[in-house]
């Protein structure tokens, strides 16, 4: 049971933060600046990992770009200029969020394509429905009704 | 009822489009003319990105020393990158075919190329090093070993991710030297 205890406290020292700057060597000594570098690179995609941001990402590369980001910041560079720097190198690739353009129209246009299509079934089943509205029985089917019903 | 039709037709269609474009994907990766993890390169058909790098001897390698009027291969590579070792003796082939090739060694420390170099050969009639992995950022380099064709006017022409096979030498890189030749 102490082992278990034990096991369970090692564990636990070992559960990291998720964010790989674990150096504080990295960050900017300015707050503010250091923040706008983490919300920058938290966009920017880790070539390397694919489905990293750059600010999550271990890799070597990942690392590269994250220096490069807050010198960039440190620099006085805006968002979309550092973005822009990123994209002329990696194009629109290392956009976690990639911009509205030709190749992502379908990308971004398939909520509503799915909506428009959804609603046209419906439109369709509805229509379909109220076309033919059931005939009212006649005499002869009345009667064979009631007589199943009491069965 | 043509309605009706249509309705129960519409989704067998769209999985015949679906199906005809996955299998064109899948040509095209087996084909190695789309890789779904690639990243697209950026500086295709533009001139080869501005730097100057030391050399392993001492010297200086710059952007204009690839614009020699024919065409030139560059090749990211490191002696801790175990594709390097694959690719080796492809390269080595090419030099000895006189495919002109310039290494240029990423994140790697000059003792350590020098090691690879004389241990798996050097096919490189330059080799720059790019220790600090700065450069390759400016061509959009994400992994090693990368290579490019720089054709006679120092536009990059072609870019291969990945270790050099004997098939993309003999078919991809021939080809393009001859055309750019």
């Amino acid at each position: 049971m102490t082992r278990l205890a034990a096991a369970l406290v090692v564990c636990l020292l070992l559960v990291g933060p998720a964010h790989a700057i674990s150096d504080p060597a990295e960050m900017l000594p300015d707050r503010q600046q250091e923040a706008r570098a983490e919300q920058i690179g938290s966009q920017l995609r880790c070539l390397v990992c694919q489905n990293e941001s750059i600010e999550d990402s271990g890799a070597d590369l990942a690392r590269d770009l994250r220096k490069i980001v807050r010198q960039r910041v440190a620099a006085g560079d805006s968002n979309r200029a550092i973005v822009a720097w990123m994209v002329a190198r990696y194009g629109n690739f290392v956009r976690l969020k990639p911009p509205f353009d030709a190749t992502t129209a379908l990308l971004w246009g398939s909520p509503v394509l799915a909506l428009l299509v959804a609603g046209g079934v419906v439109i369709a089943g509805r229509g379909r429905r109220n076309a033919s509205p059931p005939r009212p029985l006649d005499g002869g089917e009345e009667a064979r009704l009631r007589t199943l019903l009491e069965q | 009822m043509t309605r009706r039709r249509l309705l129960l037709l519409a989704p067998l269609g769209a999985t015949a489009i679906a199906g005809a474009a996955f299998f064109a994907m899948l040509q095209r990766m087996s084909a190695g003319t789309f890789d779904p993890r690639g990243v697209p390169s950026m500086i295709l058909g533009k001139r080869v990105p501005a730097f100057s790098l030391p050399t392993e001897n001492g010297a200086t390698l710059t952007d204009g020393d690839l614009v020699t009027g024919r065409p030139v291969l560059v090749n990211f590579f490191a002696s801790w990158c175990e594709p390097c070792v694959e690719e080796a003796p492809v390269l080595m082939g090419m030099k000895g075919r006189g495919v002109p090739i310039v290494g240029i060694a990423y994140k790697d420390k000059p003792g350590a190329t020098r090691g690879f170099l004389g241990q798996h050969g050097d096919p490189y009639a330059r080799v720059a090093m790019d220790e600090p992995g700065r450069v390759a950022i400016d061509w959009g380099l994400y992994g090693v070993p990368e290579s490019y064709l720089i054709d006679g006017n120092g536009i990059v022409r072609w870019r291969y991710v990945g270790p050099m096979t004997t098939e993309v030498a003999s078919t991809q890189v021939a080809g393009l030297l001859r055309k750019y030749a």
